[in-house]
Parts: structure tokens; C-alpha cells; sequence
């Protein structure tokens, strides 16, 4: 459902420059003051800045490289919570899209270091480029043939504080049962619903298709007629149910003046009073009906129960 | 006008101050002259101190007489994630011993990552006599006799708020300590807590007829929520213990009982708890879904169902498992949803892609009033951010964590340009945490848009101190940046070092400055404390100028090198004054 999107926002070739880029090139007028407020001054006040030193680029590519190798040796001290450093060739799939984004290919002496390459296409990061208050594009090459190797351990490494979740949660979700996980996601998509329905007393059961009904009234005037040779009482007529179906009046229009009440066994097996959750919900989830005998049922719906008895 | 001010008498201006509440504005109204600096400082009752390290109490003390509440924050925020050894500091017992000796009516205490002891709170216990309210938030070095003195002692206690704490259980039954008398709780919250005693807890409850918020923990069963509610359907805010039944024929029973009592709560808004929560029983709060407007903790299948009917959520904590799906749901019904939290199931190991950015545009396309967001997930695209920017303009938290260094997978290019369109949309944005493959064209971005950032998290990010540069030069309301493993280094840090004057603080760790830089930066700025922590590579270090530092943190005071730094912390302006150099005198 989100391809559509990534397209729309991709644009039409693969380099198209974001949108970001295409309104600030038709706004410049005001951003000029803007960059003026950020424009680095990395000599003296009012000199040039220096051109890209790309010296600085390669050096400080390699120091990424041996940034990153310290955080590993942190990690193999100990510590909990270590998340696995994926961008290490732990996702080969990554890799193989990629080409290669962590090429085996070194950054030397002469070569441009990760960041460079890109910083050679964006002369703007210079302040000449802030002057003119347009932003190049970005360097429509893929960033990964540039990228230094990353020399990470051959299996995957973790990182201390990598995630950054806090332990306290860590330790909380780690006593966090997995079988809520592995709930078996129900899904009805079988174009009927055919349940059997049940009557205490009555001698036979019924099959109903939940799908032919879009209402509890509706399921109620349905079975009514069904079992009408059984006393089931009436439903009301005022009070259409709402989406929501949660309110106590509804339990009152199913089960005002009967002996009887209107449970269903849900997918987990629990006999449940009809007309507590929205209609949609209850077809997923039921799996049988059974009209219950109202001596059977105090407990389900007690206040329901004092006030048939109040009627009655 | 400020001048026929000046002849009011001071009834008046404090009169009006009253109405001024934020500490930031009381701040400001206390800088315009001295006759309001000293009207203002004996009328207020709130101090927030986001640094403990950087006054003391005793000058707390002088300038607010009259404080009733305070907050107090103690370690850096990456303390949370083990990148501040443990016993690097933070302790309040100073603090509430000079609150103690002088005549400071305190009620109200808050505390966040903080090391508290036993003693600590029983000296809070007994020294205040209209204390009303402790929250405490990741602290940790207590016990539950601590917990027992603030029961015992606090006759009026209206708050007692434990977030995530670390506290050593004992076997003692505090809740038991709470007397006869404590009728006073509003909010309750023991949830870090491992065990509580059943029977004290239902009887506190009986007796205080206002409680409003209430948080459970694993130890409370569903059959003792049934009754707990039954004495409270006054609450507000419920935090659920174990929500489990056994497969006990009676069972039922109860889950019937629990259903009828909640359906008697009308007034729950915020819910969480659900420690572990067996789906059947999940349809008894379904009657509390339609107002709820705070949800975390519930996981799993179930959770869509009960979001299905949480049509007014405006705050909510899930876990990954609920997958995209689950949050295109949340995406169609909680249209209000201000706040959203997305922690891994699974924190470790990865494939285990359960929320991507479709989720994310998902829910920033049903959800535009989104203004608060903490997304963990493997991948994220600068298309996905693009359209997330454009949906949702109202970010004043935006934390995406993502796999460290991963580009977007389809075009294989930094974040920048998705980071850039977050911050160029959301005019408020106040918080930004930064994952992901980026390079520093994406500080440029914070630098030129972000203009009222206040704290910035930065995890491995290579590239030029450039990128550092522009944060620093262009967020002017910069207050917390926080830099790990990333590769800026002494260039970045000292170009403006009169900078962090006007910041709470600056953390780097795993980058390349050197203690020559953080010895200059120290020599330069004396009311800035600049610590340096070994604690690994003691041994090792050069003690040269040249030597990278593994963790540095350095932070604005007015009361100079604290004196109860542990012996792998090095404040460097204390040692620059020692003769002897650096190992003497640590």
C-alpha cells in the first residue's frame, strides 16, 4: 500500500532531486537570510572559506573506520543489551541489492575517502554555493562505491547502547511472554460464516452465516424466527446498534423481557455475551452461538439479569 | 511602561508574577532588573534544575526561600543506555540534606537519574512535614526500606511515582507502613517493583477514597485488580498487573466479576500495565476503550481488536509485534493520536523486520496531529520521511532509531535529504534523535531549519567536523547534544567553545577529540566543568595530548569541579591548577 507512495515521492527518474531541493531553488529570495545566519566562517571574519579540503575528507573516512572498531571493542567488554551491528554484512540481502556498499575496495592515499565524493559533487557546502542561497543536488552517483570499508569482525558485532532502549524496558520486554507473538492471526476470508447456534431445551441445533446479517439486530431478528417455536422474547426495537457497541442498553434491547441470553464461544474458546463488541468484530471471532437459559448465565450480565427480572 | 512599573508596590508585581508559571518565563522576568529579580525569587515555588552539578543546594537555597517543589536531574541521558558507568554520580543526598537544614517547606520532589539512598528518604521522610509528592524516575540505590520511611513518615503524602527505578526489594512489607491515617494518596504508581503485599495494597486502597492514578505491578493478579477496582472505579489512570487467568473453571467467574467492575470505571483515560496479558481476558476492558486516550504495554493480536476501539487515543505505547498492519489500524482510528512509541520486541537480533516505514507513513497519513514520535524499526527510506514530513508538521519530538550507518535501502543514499524534510517542516521541533546512514549535509539541514531544536542525538556519524559546526553555529537554542561514535574531533569542538556557555551540556563518546582539545576547552571556559571518563582504558591512558578521550561531558556551572567525581573521572579544570599535572590529584 506504501509502494504507491515511494513512487509518487521518488519522482520520475531514479535521481530526481527531492522536493525539498526543487522549493528552495523557488524561494531563495527569503532563504538567502537564513544562510547568512549559518554561514560557517571557518577563516576570519569577512575572508573566504577554504575550498573542500579533501585531505581532511580521507582522514577523517579512516577515523570513521576506527570510530567504529573502538565501539566494537567496547562491546566485547560486556554490558547488556547489544544490538547487532547489521550494516556489517550481517544483511546479505542488503549487500547483494546494494552492489557494494561496504566494497572490499580500500580507501588509499589518493583515493576520496566516503564522504568525499559527495562533498566534491555539493561544492555548496562551501560557503561560495550559501552565498548564491541554492542548494546543489545531492551526488546523484550511489553513495556506495565511495563508502570506506567498514573492517568490522567477520561475524556479526554488537554495539554497547545499540539500541538505545532503556534497560529497565529491555528487562521488562525480555519477561515479556512470546507466545502473544505467535497468535494465530485469524483471518476470515472465506466468503461465509456458517455457525452453529444452540438452544438450552431445544432438540436440534441450527447453522446461521453470520456473513448474511450486518447487525446484531438483524442476527437477533434472524434467530428469533428460527427458535420462534421456543419462547425467545423480543428485541427492542428502539435503539439501532451503534458502532461501538458497548453500551449497556444494547445488552438491554437483546435480553429485555427473556428467559433467555445470547452468548457465543469466541477463538479462544470463552463463552462471551453477545453485543459487547462492534459487529465486525464479533463475526471474526465467533465461532458458535448458544442461546443460554438466564439461570445459567448470572454472572455473564448481572445488572441485565436484575432488570429482566424487573420486568418480568 | 516598564518605568510605571517600577512605581508599583510590590504587592502588585507579585501579584502578577503569580499568574507566570513556566519556569523559563519566571526565569526571564528575573533577568529584566534587580527590583524584579528580588521580587520574583522570594515568590517562587517551582525550580526546575535540569543539572544537578550545576549549582548547589546552598545557592538554590539563598535565592528561592520559598520553594515547594523541585526537580532535580542527575546523569546524562545516554546514562540510560550504559554509556556512563555506574557510579559516575548524581547523588541527592546533599541536596536533601541542606533542604533539610534550612527552613524549606518542601512537598514536592522529582527526580530523574539520580542515585538515591535509604537514608536519603528517610531524611526526606521526616524533615518536611507538608510533603506531598515524590516522583522518581530511573533513579536507583535504594531499598524498599526507603519506600517504608516515605509511608511511614509522610503524613500527607498525595504522590508516590517509581518510573523505572532499580530498587533493591526486601522483605519487608512497606505498603504495610502507610497508617490508618493515609488517606490523603491520589497516585500510586509501584509498577518497576517485583513484589507487593495483596492484602496492604487493598486496604491502602479502601481508605483513599481520591486516588486517581494507580499503576499495578506483575505481582497484583487479575482477581486483585477485580477487587482493587471495585474499591476504586474513581480512577483515571490504571496501570494493570499480570493480566493472566489460569484454565480454572471458576476462573470465569472472575473474569465475569472483573468485566462488571470495569464497566463501573468510567472515568479511566490512561491505561497501561498488561505485563503479561492473556488475550482471552482482554475483552473486559473493552468497555474502557472508547475514552481512553493513553494506551502502552497491550501486545499482540489482541491489541488490534482494542484499538479498533480506541477512537480518542491520543497517546500511544506499543510494541514492533503489532507490525504495519497493526498500525495502518491505528492509523484509521486514532485520529487524535498526538503520541506514538514503537519499541522492538526484540531488541536483539536483527531480521526480525516487524514495522517498516510503511507503517510510519501509514500513521503519519491518519494521524497529522502527531507532534511526538520514538520509532524503532531496521529501515527507513528519505521518501517515507519526505511524505511523513509533508503529513505531519507538528513534530516537537521526532526519535527514529534506526540500524547504525544503514542508507536507504531502495536508493542506496543517506537520510539526509528525509532528516532535512523533517526538520525543514516542523517549525517546532525540539527534539531530534538521528539514525541511520547520514552525512553532513543533513547537519547543514538542522543547522539552517531546525531553529528551535533543543537537544540533538547523534549516533555514528562519520564525515567532517563540518557537520558539527553547523549544529553548533546554527541552532541557536541548542541546549543537549549528545554524540556517540562519530568521528568529529577538536576542530569541531573548539571552534566555539563560548557556545556551550549557553548549554545545559555537550557529551561526546567514541569521537576523535583529544585531551589536548577538552584541556583547552576547559582552560578557556572556567564556568564549564569538562569531565573526562577512562574507565576502561585507565591503564592505558597516555595521559598525552594527542590521545583520543574515550567519553567526554562537559556541562556549564556556577559552582566549579564537583567534589565527588569517582576516581575515573577527570575534571580537567581541577587538574590544569594542580602542580604536578594530571596524576596527581584526580
Amino acid at each position: 500500500m506504501s509502494v504507491p507512495l515511494e513512487h509518487d515521492y521518488i519522482g520520475l527518474s531514479s535521481e530526481a532531486v527531492p522536493s525539498m531541493e526543487g522549493s528552495e531553488r523557488s524561494s531563495s529570495g527569503g532563504l538567502n537570510l537564513n544562510l547568512k545566519a549559518t554561514e560557517l566562517r571557518l577563516g576570519l571574519p569577512g575572508s573566504e572559506s577554504p575550498g573542500r579540503d579533501n585531505g581532511v575528507g580521507v582522514l577523517k573516512s579512516l577515523l570513521v573506520v576506527s570510530g567504529a572498531k573502538r565501539g566494537f571493542s567496547d562491546a566485547i567488554d560486556g554490558g547488556s543489551g547489544k544490538w547487532v551491528f547489521s550494516g556489517n554484512g550481517g544483511s546479505e540481502a542488503e549487500l547483494g541489492k546494494g552492489g557494494n556498499l561496504f566494497s572490499p575496495r580500500s580507501v588509499n592515499g589518493g583515493g576520496k575517502g566516503g564522504g568525499c565524493e559527495c562533498n566534491n559533487q555539493n561544492t555548496g557546502l562551501g560557503s561560495p554555493v550559501l552565498k548564491d542561497g541554492v542548494v546543489p543536488p545531492p551526488s546523484p552517483k550511489p553513495l556506495q562505491e565511495k563508502k570506506p570499508q567498514l573492517s568490522a569482525p567477520a561475524a556479526k558485532a554488537q554495539v554497547v547502547g545499540w539500541p538505545p532502549i532503556r534497560s529497565f524496558r529491555k528487562n521488562s520486554m525480555a519477561t515479556h511472554s512470546p507466545k502473544n507473538d505467535d497468535d494465530a492471526e485469524g483471518k476470515s476470508g472465506s466468503g461465509c460464516l456458517y455457525v452453529k447456534v444452540s438452544m438450552d431445551g431445544a432438540p436440534y441445533l441450527r447453522k446461521v452465516d453470520l456473513k448474511t446479517y450486518g447487525s446484531y439486530m438483524e442476527l437477533s431478528s434472524a434467530l428469533e424466527k428460527m427458535f420462534s417455536c421456543f419462547t425467545i422474547g423480543q428485541c427492542s426495537s428502539h435503539g439501532v446498534p451503534s458502532r461501538d457497541g458497548l453500551n449497556e442498553s444494547r445488552l438491554m434491547d437483546l435480553l429485555s423481557g427473556s428467559e433467555y441470553v445470547l452468548t457465543y464461544e469466541d477463538k479462544d474458546g470463552d463463552w462471551m455475551l453477545v453485543g459487547d463488541v462492534p459487529w465486525e468484530m464479533f463475526t471474526e471471532s465467533c465461532k458458535r452461538l448458544r442461546i443460554m437459559k438466564s439461570s445459567e448465565a448470572i454472572g455473564l450480565a448481572p445488572r441485565a439479569m436484575e432488570k429482566c427480572k424487573n420486568r418480568n | 511602561m516598564l518605568t510605571m512599573m517600577n512605581y508599583f508596590p510590590d504587592e502588585v508585581l507579585e501579584h502578577v508574577f503569580d499568574f507566570v508559571t513556566s519556569h523559563r518565563d519566571r526565569n526571564a522576568v528575573s533577568l529584566v532588573c534587580k527590583l524584579w529579580y528580588n521580587v520574583e525569587r522570594f515568590r517562587r515555588q517551582q525550580v526546575f534544575i535540569g543539572n544537578c552539578y550545576a549549582i548547589s543546594p546552598e545557592r538554590l537555597i539563598a535565592r528561592f526561600p520559598g520553594v515547594k517543589a523541585l526537580t532535580l536531574k542527575g546523569k546524562p541521558h545516554f546514562a540510560d543506555f550504559n554509556l556512563v558507568p555506574h557510579d559516575w554520580g548524581g547523588y541527592v543526598q546533599p541536596w536533601i540534606e541542606a533542604l533539610a537544614r534550612s527552613r524549606i517547606g518542601l512537598e514536592e520532589l522529582r527526580l530523574k537519574r539520580m542515585v538515591v539512598s535509604d537514608e536519603s528518604l528517610d531524611v526526606l521522610s521526616r524533615s518536611f512535614t507538608n510533603f506531598k509528592s515524590l516522583v522518581l524516575v530511573s533513579c536507583e540505590g535504594f531499598t524498599t526500606d526507603g519506600l517504608a520511611a516515605i509511608a511511614a513518615n509522610c503524613r500527607f503524602l498525595r504522590e508516590l511515582d517509581l518510573q523505572e527505578n532499580e530498587i533493591e526489594e526486601k522483605k519487608n512489607h512497606w505498603l504495610c507502613c502507610f497508617p490508618d491515617s493515609c488517606t490523603s494518596l491520589v497516585s500510586l504508581n509501584f509498577a518497576c517493583l517485583k513484589e507487593i503485599n495483596l492484602a496492604a495494597l487493598e486496604r491502602l486502597v479502601a481508605r483513599n477514597p481520591n486516588l486517581k492514578g494507580l499503576k499495578l505491578n506483575r505481582a497484583v493478579p487479575l482477581e486483585a485488580l477485580q477487587r482493587i477496582l471495585m474499591r476504586a472505579p474513581q480512577l483515571v489512570d490504571l496501570g494493570t498487573g499480570s493480566f493472566v487467568l489460569d484454565r480454572d473453571p471458576d476462573d470465569f467467574e472472575t473474569y465475569r466479576k472483573l468485566r462488571a467492575t470495569i464497566l463501573k470505571c468510567r472515568s479511566i483515560r490512561n491505561l497501561s500495565g498488561f505485563l503479561e496479558a492473556a488475550p482471552r481476558c482482554l475483552p473486559a476492558i473493552y468497555p474502557i476503550c472508547l475514552n481512553l486516550s493513553y494506551a502502552a504495554g497491550i501486545n499482540g493480536s489482541e491489541l488490534i481488536k482494542l484499538i479498533r476501539l480506541c477512537g480518542k487515543l491520543q497517546r500511544l505505547w506499543i510494541l514492533d509485534c503489532i507490525g504495519d498492519e497493526g498500525l495502518e489500524v491505528v492509523a484509521s482510528t486514532c485520529k487524535d493520536l498526538q503520541e506514538l512509541r514503537v519499541f522492538p520486541c526484540h531488541p536483539v537480533g536483527a531480521g526480525h523486520a516487524a514495522v517498516t516505514e510503511t507503517g510510519l507513513v501509514a500513521i503519519s497519513s491518519g494521524c497529522p496531529k502527531l507532534n511526538s514520535l520514538l520509532y524503532y524499526c531496521q529501515q527507513m527510506t528519505n521518501a517515507a520521511l519526505i511524505a511523513v514530513a509533508k503529513n505531519c508538521p507538528n513534530f516537537i519530538r521526532f526519535t527514529l532509531c534506526l540500524d547504525p550507518i544503514n542508507p536507504d535501502p531502495v536508493t542506496m543514499q543517506p537520510l539526509d535529504e528525509g532528516f532535512g524534510a523533517i526538520v525543514r517542516s516542523s517549525k517546532r521541533l525540539q527534539r531530534l534523535s538521528l539514525s541511520g546512514l547520514f552525512t553532513e549535509r543533513v547537519f547543514l539541514y538542522i543547522g539552517m531549519y531546525a531553529e528551535q531544536l533543543e537537544m540533538l542525538s547523534i549516533a555514528f556519524a562519520g564525515e567532517s567536523d563540518k557537520g558539527m559546526l553547523y549544529v553548533l553555529n546554527g541552532c541557536k537554542k541548542l541546549r543537549k547534544l549528545e554524540i556517540r561514535d562519530s568521528s568529529f574531533g577538536d576542530m569541531a569542538l573548539l571552534r566555539d567553545v563560548g557556545k556551550y556557555e549557553t548549554m545545559r551540556s555537550l557529551w561526546m563518546s567514541s569521537c576523535d577529540v583529544t585531551l589536548g582539545g577538552c584541556k583547552t576547552v576547559a582552560k578557556k571556559m572556567p564556568r564549564l566543568n569538562v569531565e573526562i571518563i577512562n574507565e576502561n582504558d585507565r591503564m592505558k591512558f597516555a595521559h598525552e595530548d594527542n590521545q583520543k578521550v574515550e567519553k567526554m561531558y562537559l556541562y556549564r556551572t556556577l559552582v566549579g569541579p564537583r567534589e565527588d567525581a569517582p576516581e575515573f573521572v577527570w575534571t580537567l579544570e581541577k587538574l590544569l591548577f594542580t602542580p604536578g599535572g594530571l596524576l596527581e590529584d584526580q
